[in-house]
């Protein structure tokens, strides 16, 4: 009984695969001959030894119908599948407190604590910042070496065009290197695209902002350079080396300079950081360095995805 | 319930929106669909937890000073903190694994020619099956 249940699981499996006997590679079944006298053809209507037996017609029938059959089986099912989770999940959003109610189980007492102390404890103005780049920096940390992990991978998996296996989709590609216009525009916005991500990563700790959207402001920048002067003029101040080099260097000084603060103050030590006063470009103790490592793998991440998958290679 | 859900509308309509990325990753044979789906279900997550911590009148989470110097502090003049930090999770988790994703799509486009999930595996199939002939061939005149 096992054995046939497992045999029937195997067949069913490879026919799910695709790995089962295909209609043009199928042996068929030899044909009757077909011009048997008369008087020796079957005659009794229950001997149809000639015929195909049940299983075999329904297992001829599968073949040419069950792809057909499972792939509607397949979207009936995944749709109803999708319809009841969404009718789950409203009815426990119908359970769920008010909208925007201050008195929500979500605005406990973890948020009067990051609010009325967070300022001092982290020197922070923005409480955002605080929260991410001081209370729960590791996640941080974490986040920033998921990003950096994505560019190394995407880049190991696109970045062979210097190898013999050309890509093929460079040709595609042609880049218009007398475009007037565009060149214009760049001349006057990327001063101030840089000049803006600068700004939105040093005030990360004072306004709304930090190193993730400084990070992505700046990246813009360095794309509109790559599209108005070709890619080889942003080579030469922004390659692989520098990508890599820069990028690895702040997430180590990150590590670094957190661990030394989680080392310090789960130790009740003397920490040598100085808070500074609340409002103070300088202050908030490590957030704003913080904030420019983040921002810096940011930048380069964000400008190498593009890179990458437009060229091939940063 | 009906009310509930009309009061709740921004969570409805996160739910919702993540109902129809998983259907358009379960339903859709093009590889950049789907990946386009699961992007429409991390909107979905982005959308739930700005709405979860909204609270009704009050002002972003950046400290405002006082008319004659020093910090209003009190945390009943701020909405929640805590939704911004994981949104800024869940966006780079999801950029990363749409960047990582999009280069395995854009390398079997380049080996197979086609983006349909099914034709790449039916010639995925057809590969091995020549590649397991070729080896059988070459352990015949091993042995020969």
């Amino acid at each position: 009984m096992n054995d046939e249940l497992k045999s029937i699981w195997l067949k069913f499996f490879n026919w799910v695969m695709g790995n089962g006997p295909r209609p043009e590679n199928e042996v068929l079944p030899p044909e009757p001959p077909p011009d048997l006298p008369f008087t020796q053809k079957p005659h009794d209507k229950f001997s149809r030894f000639h015929e195909a037996t049940l299983k075999e017609r329904y297992n001829q029938w599968l073949e040419i119908h069950g792809l057909h059959i499972f792939s509607i089986l397949y979207s009936a099912l995944s749709i109803l599948t999708c319809l009841v989770i969404v009718v789950l999940l409203l009815a426990t959003v119908a359970e769920l407190p008010p909208f925007g109610h201050e008195r929500n189980p979500a605005n406990n007492e973890v948020i009067r604590r990051y609010v009325e102390h967070g300022w001092h404890e982290t020197g922070a103005q923005n409480i955002v910042a605080g929260l991410i780049l001081d209370y729960r920096a590791f996640d941080t940390f974490g986040e920033s070496s998921v990003l950096f992990t994505a560019a190394v991978s995407v880049l190991m998996i696109l970045g062979n065009s210097r190898s013999s296996k050309k890509y093929k989709f460079k040709q595609l590609h042609v880049y218009r290197n007398d475009d007037t216009i565009l060149r214009g525009v760049a001349v006057m916005a990327i001063p101030v695209i840089l000049m803006m991500g600068c700004v939105v990563v040093i005030n990360g700790h004072l306004s709304a902002g930090g190193g993730f959207a400084g990070g992505a402001i700046l990246s813009t920048a360095l794309i509109l350079c790559a599209n108005a002067y070709g890619f080889e003029s942003v080579r030469r101040f922004f390659n692989e080396r520098i990508f890599i080099v820069s990028s690895s260097t702040a997430l180590m000084i990150y590590a670094l300079s957190k661990g030394y603060s989680f080392f310090t103050g789960a130790n009740q030590l003397h920490s040598i950081i100085p808070k500074g006063v609340v409002g103070n470009i300088l202050s908030a103790g490590l957030i704003l360095p913080l904030n420019i490592c983040v921002g810096l793998i940011v930048a380069g991440t964000l400008y190498g995805f593009y890179a990458l998958f437009s060229e091939g290679d940063i | 319930m009906l009310e509930n859900l009309l009061l709740n509308h921004y969570e409805a309509a996160a739910v919702i929106l993540s109902g129809i990325g998983l259907t358009n990753l379960l339903l859709q044979r093009n590889l950049i669909k789907k990946i386009i789906g699961l992007n429409i279900m991390d909107t979905a997550v982005y959308l739930f937890l700005a709405a979860k911590g909204y609270v009704a009148g009050r002002a972003a989470p950046i400290l405002i000073e006082k008319a004659g110097g020093g910090w209003l502090t009190s945390s009943s003049i701020y909405v929640n903190p805590v939704p911004a930090g994981l949104v800024l999770t869940g966006i780079v988790v999801s950029v990363s694994v749409t960047a990582f994703s999009l280069a395995l799509t854009l390398r079997l486009y380049e080996h197979y020619g086609t983006l349909n999930i099914d034709e790449a595996l039916l010639k995925m199939t057809q590969e091995q099956e020549e590649l397991e002939a070729k080896i059988e061939d070459a352990e015949e005149e091993v042995l020969a």
